[in-house]
């Protein structure tokens, strides 16, 4: 047992003399020689935390997980149908099994007279299923993720992100049973205006990523998002050309109202304000095309051909486009509402 | 030198609400009158940390460490202030944290990875190195949810420690895992700081800061108590804990400064029966720690405390001389206090003994801790912490 008061003493020294902060620390390399060491790597990009991050750097953001997006998309389609025994494959049949009972239901018990109904539909399902399918499983991104929400740090917005990302991948898939179909009808697409399908898969694909962005946040706050969706889209769907005809059931009864003394025709534009509507009708009008009406009438003018209607090219051109450049728009407020929720995430779920 | 992240006058605000309402219902039913209490888990906390330094942080259970960790890791927002960080940030608040139960182990590398900002191509590059630190070899195809908890925390650092962030933030991931893990853990954080990376990591053990940490931050009620020199930093938060638990009531030094130091405590000494012959106690030995020390004046109001913790921190024990009765009146000079504990019935673990001089309003003058670190070998079968006296007796069923 030691009583020097010399050993004492030299022991509260050290406790003072590193108050100084910086001094070495015994083992380790100097501060000074791996702060160099740090500098050699080269540039860094700078990365800031605040309760307001404003929208170019979380756009930039997004850009820099690009990769993570990818992961992410791959990440829900695997876990989507892992074992299940047919796996990937439900992804082609279920839509095909749908739509055999609408087939079943509108063509022997309920006719609607639409002939190739099995097309006319599909060209509206293809559509509609990338948007519900980005629109369920987007709702529930954030929340369904919690755990990772409360552990990592990465742009929040990407899952929401990714469940369009993986609806897409899907779309794809089912694209390719309608190919099949194509081929087994014997009905080529209308070649000439194909051009336009990009277009009206970008337009929905946008509004599809709108509507996910806003919902995911909004249901961290209210849990009753992802049930009042899931009415809502069912509901939306017969609010689309998808069983009924739009010239028959759509245009011509609106010939017979007035409202306020307006002829009910210049109340159409109600119809279209649904954004699904102009990309889903163009996609008709291209893989279903009975006629191939390749129209020369004016725009706005849709007459009964029995199906379709008789819009001219730059119309569906113009629409979707509309629908793209107005869901831009939305997307921009939707990452704005994200950002703002966003700060409690961690907190809320 | 530059800053590697500035954490500018942070605070951050959370919102107690006595209960938790998130269906349509409830919030009209209860909109507007939701009693909720305002906590601020962060005020204006301003530091910052240069490139390749090693910073720990350190303060009691709910003092915002974790709350800080996040702000500055991007996983919550800053009610006010910001935080500025130069370089990738990769944060390990929980192992294997984002692991997907359904995907492999191979999967979720490339996953956890692009999480924490990697690459595909440089996952690609360090996949090997990755599985090998993580001793999966085997099992790097077996879906995740099949792992061991073990396999899946090495799996979550080997990944989070294989991306080379510029800036590695830890929580107390490394407390957990066995020893073995924990070593080669510790190795690969000295390797990162060697490499120039700056580090910021969360932890209850004062020997690892004391070991690679440059400097310490002591936070204390969501407050920034202290930021300096590891040890110095350690020094004040040990003298605020030891001042705030030896008198209830009492105000600690409002400015965290150390006291005018009267009374110096030098190394302290432990005997046991096994002194010499075996470097551990059994159940129910006796034990007395012996710690010399000088006053620099004459000393009228002088308390020695003593206090035994486990690893955890958990407070076993803790007495002083006043409360048995020993006021303590010194002049000048040197002196020795011992405290004989005459029989300590733990049962296996490793303990840590404080040993603190303050004066009657509590205040600390001087600190040891931990003075002596001892450890308990159980030879019995019986487990937990208390060696207790037990007797059993089972009388049989009697037949007929």
């Amino acid at each position: 047992m030691t009583e020097t008061t010399a050993e004492v003493a030299a022991d509260t020294d050290v406790a003072d003399s590193s108050a100084a902060g910086g001094t070495a620390t015994p083992g380790v390399i100097d501060l000074a020689t791996r702060g160099e060491l740090a500098a050699a790597r080269g540039p860094k990009t700078t990365r800031v935390v605040a309760a307001r991050v404003n929208l170019p750097q979380r756009v930039a953001e997004l850009w820099r997980v690009r990769e993570l997006f990818v992961f992410l998309v791959r990440k829900e389609i695997k876990v989507k149908y892992k074992n299940s025994f047919l796996g990937f494959l439900w992804s082609m049949l279920n839509p095909a099994l749908t739509l055999s009972v609408f087939y079943v239901i509108f063509t022997f018990f309920l006719p609607n007279g639409i002939p190739n109904f099995v097309l006319y539909m599909f060209s509206a399902v293809l559509l509609w299923n990338l948007f519900q399918t980005s629109v369920i499983t987007g709702t529930v991104a954030v929340t369904g993720n919690a755990g990772l929400v409360r552990k990592v740090a990465f742009p929040r917005e990407i899952m929401a992100l990714a469940s369009v990302g993986a609806a897409v991948v899907f779309f794809v898939f089912q694209f390719l049973v309608m190919v099949l179909f194509l081929v087994g009808f014997v009905h080529p697409p209308d070649w000439p205006v194909l051009w336009l399908a990009p277009l009206a898969l970008l337009a929905v694909v946008a509004f599809s990523a709108t509507m996910s962005v806003f919902l995911s946040a909004v249901n961290v706050y209210l849990r009753d998002t992802q049930h009042l969706v899931e009415v809502v889209l069912f509901a939306w769907f017969w609010a689309l050309p998808g069983i009924y005809a739009f010239s028959g059931a759509v245009h011509n009864k609106l010939a017979n109202h007035r409202l306020f003394g307006i002829p009910g025709t210049h109340l159409i534009w109600v119809y279209f304000a649904d954004p699904l509507v102009a990309p889903i009708m163009t996609f008709q009008r291209l893989f279903y095309n009975v006629n191939h009406p390749i129209s020369t009438i004016a725009p706005h003018k849709p007459i009964l051909n029995g199906v379709l209607a008789h819009y001219s090219t730059l119309w569906y051109a113009s629409s979707d486009l509309v629908v793209f450049a107005v869901s831009i728009v939305l997307l921009v407020g939707a990452m704005l509402v994200f950002g703002r929720l966003e700060g409690n995430f961690a907190e809320e779920l | 030198m530059n800053t590697a992240v500035d954490v500018d006058d942070v605070s951050k605000r959370f919102r107690l609400y006595h209960q938790k309402y998130s269906s349509l219902k409830e919030r009209v039913l209860h909109a507007g009158n939701n009693p909720f209490e305002e906590f601020w888990a962060l005020q204006e906390v301003t530091f910052d940390v240069v490139e390749g330094e090693t910073v720990g942080i350190v303060g009691r259970n709910g003092s915002g460490k974790s709350t800080l960790l996040k702000c500055i890791s991007g996983i919550l927002q800053p009610t006010k202030g910001k935080v500025v960080v130069r370089g990738q940030l990769a944060a390990l608040l929980e192992l294997g944290a984002g692991f997907q139960p359904e995907l492999s182990g191979r999967e979720n590398i490339f996953l956890n990875a692009s999480l924490l900002g990697l690459s595909t191509r440089e996952v690609e590059k360090r996949f090997d190195a990755i599985v090998a630190f993580a001793e999966l070899e085997q099992f790097i195809d077996n879906q995740v949810k099949y792992y061991s908890s073990g396999m899946y925390m090495r799996l979550g650092f080997a990944v989070a420690v294989n991306v080379e962030p510029d800036v590695l933030v830890i929580d107390e991931v490394l407390a957990v895992g066995d020893e073995n893990f924990q070593h080669k853990c510790m190795g690969r954080i000295k390797q990162f700081q060697a490499e120039g990376r700056t580090i910021l990591f969360v932890t209850h053990a004062a020997e690892q800061v004391r070991e690679i940490c440059d400097r310490a931050v002591v936070l204390e009620a969501g407050q920034l108590l202290a930021v300096g020199g590891a040890a110095e930093a350690l020094h004040q938060y040990h003298e605020r804990l030891m001042a705030q638990g030896t008198i209830s009531g009492s105000e600690p030094s409002p400015d965290g400064q150390p006291a005018l130091r009267r009374v110096r405590l030098g190394e302290p000494n432990m005997e046991h029966p096994g002194t010499g012959s075996r470097p551990y106690l059994l159940p129910g030995e006796p034990l007395s720690v012996q710690v010399p020390f000088e006053a620099l004046e004459p000393v009228n109001d002088v308390v020695f405390v003593v206090a035994i913790r486990d690893q955890q921190g958990t407070l076993l024990f803790k007495s002083d001389t006043l409360s048995s009765g020993q006021p303590f009146e010194a002049p000048l000079g040197a002196g020795r206090v011992d405290f004989s504990f005459d029989a300590l019935p733990l049962l296996g673990g490793t303990y840590d003994v404080e040993i603190a001089v303050t004066d009657h309003s509590g205040m600390v003058i001087d600190v040891k801790d931990p003075a002596v670190r001892f450890d308990v070998m159980n030879p019995g079968r019986s487990t937990g912490a208390v060696a207790l006296q037990m007797r059993a007796e089972i009388r049989p069923p009697i037949l007929g």
